[in-house]
């Protein structure tokens, strides 16, 4: 995580921008260690510490830190980023404040994408349906996109926060069709409400890359896309090529959500949280927002993902219901205060 | 239509809507995982049936389609008053959200008590009805703005963000009890008619029975209500008084569909608006129509999910959404003349 953010291109890092990622750095850092110690069994301090630095240490304390924990709170740190970073791009790229790539039926797409690979392809590896996972996001954004477009007059950011829920009740119902079919409704309900129950090395190997790429190319681009949420017309007055980024910063969403379902399933509200969490202390700059709704997100996955452990201590809550229970209040207030504030 | 004519318009709409539910019904009983073929029919329901076809016939299908049919009668009028008082046309007690507050309520139910369908039955749509009350007064509450009022849109914003959190808690709660039935409650909240017993026609009966009088004798406020306000405080209607009973009505209806289908959504969007689209906007006649198309309409989405992948089938409302939902964007972007 650390590395990800020193490699963020500093234009003119201000010392109050600076100190404003130390912090949120330390917080995460803390976050992680806590979630990483507290569980149905808890673990030393000393004991995270050799089964980080040293490689020959044993011991069950070791190998539950080693193999359980540090491989879930890593995914759920990148699920949070995904998510995250994408809701902050579909809030610029729209102009819509409500924009979540949960609201809108991203993952709900993703999510049915998985269930068919899982159906149709049971011996599909992480790869295979991290893949599906990726078309059923991009269908999903061209189902939602193309019939807000068919639509000539602009459509309010409410309505469009309407046409997303309906695709994605669309969508969900056929995930439901297929997986009970299918009699893998346990398989897929392990991705969708089972969180990140299971998440092994092998699955963050397959998926890390592809989030920590997609969300260096979405740092480079938040310059573009802090002109883009302004306006079309300025942006196109500035000479940027609006098509060529827009397409961009529709494919980083895509890539992000559907990453982040394959490896938690379907998750609403992260995406529009973090970025409105952040917007207040952070400004309205994409080039400020960005990067820190990616720590911000990963943090805040962590610690829901920790409440969804420690709730029923041995057993999991799905930390999706946790989430939304938590993102509802923002929601409210952002349908009733933001939607005229924003931009 | 010439006032010749033997018949009214809304007369000979109500007969074809019949005539279609009887034949929805009928063949709806013959076909299913043990079919009895139409011959046994007729015997069977006379009485002369073998004890099998009896069975089949009298304790498993037609119980439930009487239950899915009432249930889509009882979503259908509770979405029209919806629609009518907040005139809104996207109301829906599925999408605005009552339904997953009912939910909550069934759900704090079965915490404390033990799945024991006899004693239940009755008790379930009265802790559905206080929990999509409960959930209506806050969308209420959070969608009011003084001096606007209540604007449409956001009324249904608020409640879908109200569904998506309140199914959460419903999970929440489910799970951090007791194991074996979070899939029950995930089943049901995919809408999985699961009261199919007799006794469950008896807890949803008398709520009908009750309550469609009464909206056919408020249908005049209605109008009046789906206009404006100052038009409706100028004819003699007390809005305040109205628009709250009627509000209790519309949840109650939900409520008690609910507590025995699950949660079902759409059926209470399109129903009234293929009423609209029959016999027009009164609500004298639309509320009789939207009563039948909502009836004959689950209870076809049911048909489906029995008979598609047979045996186990699809959840109703898994079929209620893959045929509502494209409606819905439908009269969301090219329907929907209400500004945002």
């Amino acid at each position: 995580m650390d590395d990800r953010v020193s490699r963020k291109v500093p234009p003119k890092p201000s010392s109050s921008y600076a100190f404003k990622v130390f912090v949120c750095l330390v917080l995460f850092v803390a976050m992680f260690t806590l979630a990483v110690i507290l569980g149905a069994k808890n673990v030393s301090l000393a004991d995270i510490w050799s089964a980080v630095t040293d490689p020959h240490a044993k011991g069950d304390d070791i190998s539950v830190i080693r193999e359980l924990r540090l491989p879930r709170e890593v995914g759920g740190a990148l699920v949070g980023s995904a998510l995250a970073v994408a809701g902050a791009i579909m809030q610029g790229l729209t102009r819509n404040p409500l924009a979540d790539p949960g609201l809108l039926g991203l993952t709900a797409g993703a999510n049915a994408a998985l269930a068919a690979a899982l159906a149709f392809f049971p011996a599909v590896g992480y790869f295979g349906t991290m893949v599906a996972c990726f078309i059923g996001a991009a269908v999903s954004v061209m189902l939602v996109f193309g019939i807000i477009a068919l639509r000539r007059r602009n459509l309010s950011p409410l309505r469009m926060v309407l046409a997303g829920s309906a695709v994605s009740a669309l969508l969900a119902a056929v995930a439901d069709g297929i997986s009970l079919h299918y009699k893998i409704s346990k398989n897929v309900s392990m991705w969708t409400s089972g969180g990140l129950i299971g998440t092994t090395w092998g699955q963050i190997a397959t998926i890390a890359p592809v989030i920590v790429a997609c969300l260096i190319v979405s740092v480079l681009l938040s310059r573009p896309l802090t002109i883009l949420s302004t306006n079309e017309g300025t942006a196109i007055g500035l000479g940027l090529r609006t098509t060529r980024v827009k397409i961009a910063l529709y494919v980083l969403t895509t890539l992000l959500a559907g990453a982040a379902v394959a490896l938690v399933g379907n998750l609403a509200f992260v995406g529009l949280m973090i970025p409105h969490l952040v917007r207040t202390f952070a400004g309205t700059h994409y080039r400020t927002i960005v990067p820190l709704s990616a720590i911000v997100g990963g943090t805040f996955m962590v610690f829901a993902d920790t409440l969804a452990r420690m709730i029923n201590v041995p057993f999991e809550t799905p930390v999706a219901s946790i989430v939304a229970i938590l993102g509802l209040p923002f929601f409210l207030f952002i349908v009733r205060k933001g939607v005229r504030s924003f931009s | 239509m010439t006032k010749l004519r033997l018949l009214s318009r809304l007369q000979v709409v109500v007969a074809v809507l019949a005539l279609v539910t009887l034949a929805t019904v009928l063949i709806g009983l013959g076909i299913g995982s043990s079919p009895v073929s139409y011959d046994r029919l007729i015997p069977t329901i006379t009485g002369h049936g073998t004890f099998e076809d009896r069975f089949v016939l009298f304790s498993l299908r037609l119980p439930r389609m009487l239950i899915t049919m009432l249930a889509g009668m009882a979503l259908a009028l509770s979405g029209a008053i919806l629609q009518g008082i907040t005139r809104n046309e996207l109301a829906d007690p599925g999408i605005v959200g009552i339904n997953a507050g009912a939910g909550v309520g069934v759900t704090v139910f079965f915490l404390f008590a033990p799945l024991d369908v006899d004693s239940s039955v009755y008790v379930i749509p009265l802790m559905a009805f206080a929990g999509g009350i409960g959930t209506a007064v806050l969308i209420y509450a959070f969608s009011y703005t003084r001096g606007e009022g209540i604007q449409p849109i956001r009324l249904v914003i608020t409640g879908v963000g109200f569904s998506l959190a309140l199914s959460g808690i419903m999970i929440v709660l489910m799970s951090t009890v007791d194991r074996t039935k979070v899939d029950f409650i995930s089943k049901w909240l995919a809408g999985n008619v699961w009261g199919t017993d007799w006794p469950f026609v008896l807890a949803l009966l008398p709520w009908l029975i009750v309550l469609i009088p009464y909206v056919l004798y408020k249908s005049r406020a209605l109008n009046l209500l789906a206009l404006n306000d100052p038009t409706a405080i100028g004819a003699g209607v007390a809005i305040r008084r109205d628009r709250i009973l009627l509000m209790l009505a519309a949840v109650a209806l939900a409520a008690s569909a609910v507590s025995v289908t699950g949660g079902i959504a759409f059926i209470g969007l399109m129903a009234p608006h293929m009423a609209r689209a029959l016999v027009g906007p009164r609500h004298q006649q639309m509320i009789p129509v939207s009563v039948l198309t909502g009836g004959w309409l689950l209870l076809l989405a049911d048909t489906i999910g029995r008979n598609v992948w047979a045996p186990e089938g699809v959840a109703t409302g898994i079929v209620a959404a893959l045929i509502g939902a494209p409606y819905f964007l439908y009269l969301l972007l090219f329907k929907d003349s209400s500004a945002a």
